[in-house]
């Protein structure tokens, strides 16, 4: 008896492509899921730092996903070959820094190289017509097969009775009548097909998979590459950038406060690479400085940790400043009142 | 049969899981592996990516902010 045919499926975690994989499996292809790690997924590392969060139940999706198909989930680490994406995408970016259709192109490119690698014959993606509007479009699909060299291995049971034949259907390794035609942003024929399946419980991602589709994140990262001359950055910048409260008083320096225990401890790992300061007075944040720091700013900066500490109100309270790799000063000050602090200066 | 350890603490899953996958890749059936975390997600992703592999999970240890969780290479 022959071999079943072998496709890998990008796992993001949603419902799109916890659909593709299963209809695929359904017509007896093995299939085994991918998953990539950009740096920028949301994906539950937030919900670890946040204190508050904790109750909420903690699961990787990706691999909850994989446990209800019960296939092999293959999680790769992709946070420096994607910085390239990020920073110079060759079709743009969305409303936000989500350089979506170049993102698309780099994973299923990934996915090409992985499948090259390991034998397997195609690759399945959630994707469906319309669903998105940069990177999901009748035009943007044929740019992803093309761009990512995967051509016609690359089959998106969705949407592919929208879409011309693809090697597998031509082969006959899955009959085309048997996948889908699904197109627009209805999120409707997706709902009625998981209930068809019996899946329940799936996770509603719709795009916010990834930190860069968030306006406020964006402007946090554009701040932090408009103050370092240049648009740049490595993995600890862009989960600090997940922490914390952002202010930045000074275009030299910016403050990332700690918001509760959970991103204190957090921060608290981060201590030794940054001029950092608490308040000993009264309870209070962690605070780390991101910048160069004169001693005024370091007194600004001590007004403002007070000012977030529980002696917010108090006529005086004493705060530790660790300069990096060097002093510990202990300096008592007022704390600085709200309407002191500009709006300008949150991110 | 090989006794190896690895260090993930401070990683933020899906780390701590990818570093685990990484490892284990390099081990032979019957290996046993001691993965060291801090992110309280590893309790659950780690054992959920041995139970997709078909790995076991011989024990799992929370000690204040850190987990130790014991893999025996099975796939």
């Amino acid at each position: 008896m022959d071999q079943p045919r072998k496709a890998v499926a990008l796992i993001s975690g949603g419902l799109d492509s916890l659909l593709a994989a299963k209809v695929v499996l359904e017509q007896g292809v093995h299939v085994e899921g991918i998953n990539f790690f950009t740096g920028f997924c949301v994906e539950g590392h937030t919900h670890a730092i946040r204190k508050t969060d904790r109750a909420r139940p903690k699961r990787n999706n990706a691999l909850w996903v994989a446990e209800q198909l019960g296939i092999k989930l293959h999680i790769v680490d992709i946070i420096e070959e994607y910085k390239e994406v990020v920073l110079n995408p060759r079709h743009g970016y969305g409303a936000n820094l989500n350089p979506c259709l170049d993102c698309k192109v780099f994973m299923v490119r990934k996915a090409r190289e992985w499948i090259e690698q390991k034998g397997f014959d195609f690759i399945i993606t959630g994707e469906v017509i319309g669903q998105r509007p940069k990177s999901q479009r009748k035009d943007t699909m044929p740019v992803i097969a093309v761009e990512s060299g995967a051509d016609d291995r690359l089959l998106r049971p969705l949407c592919a009775r929208n879409l011309p034949e693809t090697l597998p259907e031509r082969e006959g390794w899955v009959d085309r009548e048997r996948l889908y035609a699904f197109s627009g942003r209805s999120r409707k024929p997706q709902m009625a097909l998981a209930d068809r399946f019996g899946f329940s419980d799936y996770a509603q991602l719709a795009g916010g998979c990834c930190f860069l589709t968030d306006a406020q994140y964006s402007r946090k990262l554009n701040d932090l590459w408009r103050a370092r001359g240049e648009r740049r950055y490595e993995l600890d910048d862009i989960m600090l950038l997940k922490v914390g409260r952002h202010l930045r008083p000074r275009p030299h320096f910016k403050l990332i406060i700690g918001r509760e225990d959970g991103e204190n401890r957090f921060l608290e790992g981060y201590r030794k690479q940054f001029t950092h300061l608490v308040t000993r007075s009264h309870n209070g944040p962690l605070v780390l400085v991101d910048g160069e720091p004169g001693d005024e700013d370091l007194d600004l900066a001590a007004r403002i940790t007070a000012r977030f500490s529980q002696g917010r109100d108090a006529e005086a309270v004493d705060v530790e400043i660790h300069i990096r790799n060097g002093a510990t000063l202990t300096r008592q000050v007022k704390p600085i009142s709200g309407e002191k602090i500009p709006s300008h200066w949150y991110l | 049969m090989s006794e190896v350890q690895l260090d993930a603490r401070r990683l933020l899953c899906p780390l701590p899981v990818i570093r685990t996958q990484d490892r284990i890749e390099q081990l032979q059936r019957g290996d046993r592996l001691t993965v060291y975390c801090t992110d309280p997600g590893a309790i659950h992703d780690i054992p959920a990516w041995c139970r997709v592999h078909g790995h076991a999970v011989l024990e799992i240890v929370r000690h204040d902010e850190e987990i130790t969780i014991r893999i025996e290479v099975q796939g």
